[in-house]
């Protein structure tokens, strides 16, 4: 019926949620962190269904968090109030990361979009990939090599 | 970081109102144990007497999809119907069912167990009849004990062709105790 492995949702939003939290506080202040934790797990919801695999939920989760978080600031500047600029942060999305990694070898590309797109410390990342640290942190250097090459031959 | 209750609520509510769950449950009271209830779009997909949530969600999973939630509202029309039956004020329940994953024979026979009216028992030989299968009766009995939606699919009617309680798979006592609370015994 699903794709094996996959939690049944409230297992997942039982253990990321409190990380979620965490997360759009820090960007957004307590008062419209509300709002927004809503609108990620409804937004995760809505993309669940068509997961692939069980692999980086968390990653996966706090990506949505963020966008939802980038989303809510741009509104509120476009309303006019008074942000922290400090608050956003512009790193690069899944999304946007996505095309441009395609071609990396699975391991190296992990790596990379886990680290620069997610923001995963090392041991984060090692701990994604089931290696050592010094591995993930090895695999993100070459997959970054490796853009650099093919960027400006 | 801790989530309010109340916002807590608020998801799950959300959650279910927007129709972006394939299964929405909780967990209700009620005069024979808690009991485990799920609905999904196309309707009540199961009861259980067992509220252990591991087994239900993945069970629930493997049934309508991966989107299992926690939602009361989701199951507010089951849960006022249930209220009302154990408090004796109501002999029909008026819900869709949702049966999908069953095979057709375990769904031929619930509809006609469906027809057993309140405070009636009859016995798995006539409800093998019933469906065309006269010798079918033990096959009767095994979909009786994996009926997924007791209570309101009232496997408690069927008894033994000697008027035997003979069994449920939520225990001899809560059989005894509907059939009591619909005066069939």
């Amino acid at each position: 019926m699903h794709a094996v492995g996959i939690p049944p949702f409230e297992l997942f939003y039982e253990e990321h949620r409190a990380d979620v939290m965490r997360l759009l506080r820090r960007r957004l202040g307590r008062e419209r962190a509300d709002d927004a934790f809503q609108e990620t797990f409804l937004r995760a919801l809505q993309a669940y269904s068509r997961l692939e695999h069980a692999e980086h939920l968390r990653a996966w989760v706090l990506t949505i968090a963020r966008n939802v978080a980038i989303d809510a600031l741009r509104r509120a500047r476009r309303e006019g109030e008074l942000v922290d600029p400090g608050a956003e942060d512009a790193r690069p999305a899944f999304e946007e990361l996505a095309p441009l990694t395609d071609g990396l070898p699975p391991k190296e590309r992990a790596a990379v979009v886990l680290r620069y797109g997610y923001d995963l410390s090392y041991d984060q990342i090692a701990a994604a990939l089931r290696s050592s640290e010094d591995a993930a942190r090895q695999a993100a250097s070459t997959g970054v090599r490796r853009l650099r090459r093919r960027i400006s031959p | 970081m801790t989530v309010s209750p109340d916002l807590d609520r608020r998801f799950r509510d959300a959650a279910g109102l927007l129709g972006l769950l394939d299964v929405g449950f909780d967990v209700v009271e009620s005069p024979v144990g808690e009991l485990f209830v799920a609905v999904s779009d196309r309707g009540l997909t199961a009861i259980s007497f067992d509220t252990g949530l591991d087994r239900q969600l993945e069970r629930m999973a493997r049934i309508a999809g991966p989107r299992v939630l926690r939602s009361p509202r989701s199951i507010d029309a089951t849960r006022r119907e249930l209220d009302e039956y154990f408090a004796g004020n109501r002999r029909v329940f008026d819900l869709s069912l949702d049966l999908r994953a069953l095979a057709p024979f375990t769904v031929d026979v619930l509809r006609e167990l469906a027809r057993v009216p309140y405070g009636e028992t009859t016995t798995y030989g006539e409800l093998a009849s019933r469906v065309g299968r006269p010798r079918a009766a033990r096959a009767v009995g095994t979909v009786m004990n994996r009926n997924r939606i007791p209570i309101v699919l009232p496997c408690h009617r069927v008894v033994g062709s000697t008027g035997d309680l003979v069994g449920y798979a939520g225990g001899l006592d809560r059989k005894v105790a509907l059939l009591e609370l619909e005066g069939a015994r």
